[in-house]
């Protein structure tokens, strides 16, 4: 996929100013965070489940190659092909050979962010092979021609009214008077288009949220059953999937599982957690002839051993775009690329290059939210300040702000300076603005009253109460 | 391809700064796979016995939006099933797992239930109910275990627009991690060691399909059954 994180500004702008969007997201706080604020209150060992997931991830991790090794030779075991994959090139190549040794036509599509991070959608239809997207929220974007603007609710961004609009203009068989207003006219109506075309596929690719080493398992965790029709359907059954998902065992997968629904969409678990284990035996009345695990690395050896390694333990539970500020004010496509919120700063950098997306660690008002709802402990805004540092020593940040850090830098390690300077500050614009009580413009400053007011100081520096509030308390004492 | 599998081994090797794990490392860790250990578990199914897991399992089921009969023995499922249909206003029609067919111990006797015509196979997606056994079910979370097999095929459990489970209580356990040890139990015992013996897929089935990708609003029955109704069997 095209990156246009380059434009985070210009996009978040242009987000703020869409009011359907803005209606679209104000659903977030009511659904993701009470659920999950709820059904973690039912658990008391949440957190030390996630202390649990972060050590099994570790432990994976420092082993990657090994754990590989032991699923590829188990998938082959059970009569499974493993394609290794430096790029998304070679990935899409692979996914493209399997489907036209088979000549197929159609494949059906499980939700997966890997398949939008190596752009297959388009390359299969340049090809003339015709993806269709299965889960719900997907297949409505695929009708938008839009790319998905959250990690597990890809189509949050679109309000009923606009699905409406879509589905008529679609399904053009159907009673163009007929009902779309309550979600069970949607559901209905994409259950019975999408039917037939799980029959008619003859491929079903799905993402992977676990790989096990141990049996040489993918597995997919859906609240839908998409996933489990294409595969089950499809005469091969293809899953991409990033390295970084494999864990040792079934029990490993346990104990990930029990914080993955609960941090997601606040369920103890999801619905369906499928485990498939190679081709239909021979004796199997169903499911599918072939099968195929596409493994991609794309960048993600590199990052270990450096300091974003830990964002390879992220599970895609999407807590932390639920929980953002930033993310909850622009919405997903502001971030240009397939990950968005703050897993999305910290990983497209990594993955696409700084150059490209560094404005996107800045997307942070450093708030701490992600980090604390993080179910596997990512230190997300510290890695964020890894890139920041990084944008700042290869000089892509911006001349104003380059000298603006610099003279704050220059005050702030010059502590009698520093106060000097801020009580003049503080106590002059507090005579400036103590009839108004903010100001609606300063110079210097014209990017934050541009769009808001600057509130009037009282008139003294932080420091200064402290120190008063500081003596009191002893007096007191 | 080969290529691409010994660049990527070996850009991880050279991430971690070592080579390739050998020697005692490398049995350490093949001994975490070959005899797994559990993690941390939920205390919430510790030491309950049968009775206290049944229950456990029946409200968690509820919660995650199943309905749940309770009965003496599988001699009455057939019956019961028949009234569920009814009272839900279903066709009179089902098809069943071949594990639950005339050839199987755990055959259902559809003799006193005329009226319903019973297919026994798998789903071609024109069916309304299936009825299938379950291999476990979870009572931490009411989850049930479905393996892929010759007797239960998979599509059982995803196309009919209503899925009845059959759920003995003997087959009722506490966390997943007790399911999966009577999966590599029950594997090893049929002989087959390759990896840890797993079917094709093992379904974990929470309650019946659902999305939340219409404005966030729960609706029932995306793609998968909108109903499942759990039989709990007394063996």
């Amino acid at each position: 996929m095209q990156s246009t994180s380059r434009s985070f500004k210009q996009n978040a702008h242009h987000a703020l100013q869409d009011a359907t969007l803005q209606r679209a997201l104000g659903n977030i706080k009511t659904g993701f965070q009470e659920k999950r604020r709820q059904v973690i209150a039912a658990l008391p060992e949440f957190e030390a489940l996630r202390d649990a997931g972060r050590d099994i991830k570790n432990h994976t991790l420092a082993h990657l190659d090994f754990y590989l090794e032991r699923f590829e030779e188990n998938v082959t075991a059970a009569g499974g092909v493993v394609h290794w994959c430096r790029t998304p090139a070679e990935a899409r190549e692979t996914i493209l050979a399997i489907c036209q040794r088979r000549n197929a036509r159609t494949v059906t599509k499980g939700k997966s962010m890997v398949a939008e991070e190596i752009g297959l959608n388009e390359f299969l239809e340049a090809n003339a092979i015709e993806p269709v997207e299965t889960d719900l929220g997907e297949y409505i974007i695929q009708l938008r021609h839009e790319p998905p603007s959250h990690i597990i609710a890809p189509a949050i961004h679109v309000t009923r009214e606009q699905i409406a609009e879509d589905f008529r203009r679609h399904h053009t068989d159907l009673d163009p008077n007929r009902r779309l207003e309550e979600p069970r006219d949607f559901t209905d109506e994409a259950r019975a288009k999408l039917r037939d075309r799980y029959f008619q596929a003859d491929v079903g690719i799905t993402g992977a949220n676990f790989l096990i080493a141990e049996t040489g398992s993918t597995v997919i965790v859906t609240n839908e059953g998409n996933g489990d029709m294409t595969q089950l359907l499809g005469k091969a059954h293809v899953v991409v999937a990033s390295l970084e998902k494999v864990v040792p065992t079934l029990d490993d997968a346990a104990t990930i599982l029990r914080l993955l629904a609960r941090s997601a969409t606040g369920q103890e678990m999801s619905v369906y957690t499928t485990f498939s284990t190679g081709p239909r035996r021979s004796a199997d009345l169903d499911g599918p002839e072939e099968f195929h695990v596409v493994l991609l690395d794309n960048g993600r050896s590199a990052m270990l051993g450096t300091e974003f390694q830990d964002m390879l333990r992220c599970i895609r539970c999407a807590a932390c775009m639920n929980h953002c500020p930033v993310y909850a004010a622009v919405g997903g496509h502001a971030y240009g690329w397939v990950y968005p919120g703050p897993m999305g700063a910290v990983l497209t950098p990594s993955l696409i290059g700084v150059e490209e997306a560094g404005h996107l660690p800045n997307a942070s008002t450093f708030c701490g939210r992600c980090e604390s709802v993080c179910p596997m402990r990512i230190p997300l805004p510290k890695m964020m300040r890894h890139y920041r540092t990084r944008e700042y020593e290869r000089g892509l940040t911006s001349g104003t702000v380059r000298t603006g850090l610099s003279l704050w830098s220059f005050l702030a390690t010059r502590p009698s300076l520093y106060r000097f300077v801020t009580g003049i500050m503080a106590r002059t614009l507090g005579v400036l603005g103590r009839r108004a009580g903010r100001f609606r413009s300063l110079p210097l400053a014209g990017g934050w009253t541009g769009v808001r007011d600057m509130p009037a100081p009282q008139g003294r520096t932080f420091h200064s109460l402290w120190a008063e509030r500081r003596a009191n308390g002893r007096t007191g004492a | 391809m080969s290529a691409a599998r010994d660049q990527i081994l070996g850009s991880i090797r050279k991430s971690l700064g070592r080579g390739p794990v050998e020697g005692e490392a490398a049995a350490g860790l093949h001994q975490r796979l070959a005899t797994p250990a559990r993690n941390l578990i939920p205390d919430r199914t510790a030491g309950q016995d049968t009775a206290g897991l049944v229950g456990q399992l029946v409200g968690k089921l509820g919660e995650a939006a199943c309905s749940v009969d309770e009965v003496a023995s599988l001699a009455e499922v057939p019956a019961r099933i028949a009234a569920w249909l009814q009272r839900e206003n279903l066709p009179a029609r089902l098809v069943q797992a071949p594990a639950l067919g005339a050839d199987s111990d755990e055959r259902l006797d559809w003799t006193a239930t005329p009226t319903i015509e019973v297919k026994t196979g798998t789903a071609d997606g024109s069916e309304d109910t299936s009825v299938t056994p379950v291999f476990a079910a979870v009572a931490e979370t009411g989850t049930l275990m479905l393996l892929s097999d010759a007797t239960t095929p998979t599509g059982l459990n995803f196309l009919p627009e209503n899925h009845i489970a059959v759920v003995r209580r003997s087959q009722v356990v506490g966390p997943l991690e007790d399911a999966w040890s009577r999966l590599r139990g029950a594997r090893t015992a049929a002989g087959g060691a390759v990896g840890a013996g797993m079917p094709r897929s093992v379904n974990l089935i929470t309650g019946p399909s659902r999305t939340g990708d219409i404005e966030q609003r729960i609706q029932m029955g995306a793609h998968g059954p909108r109903r499942l109704h759990v039989i709990v069997v007394d063996d």
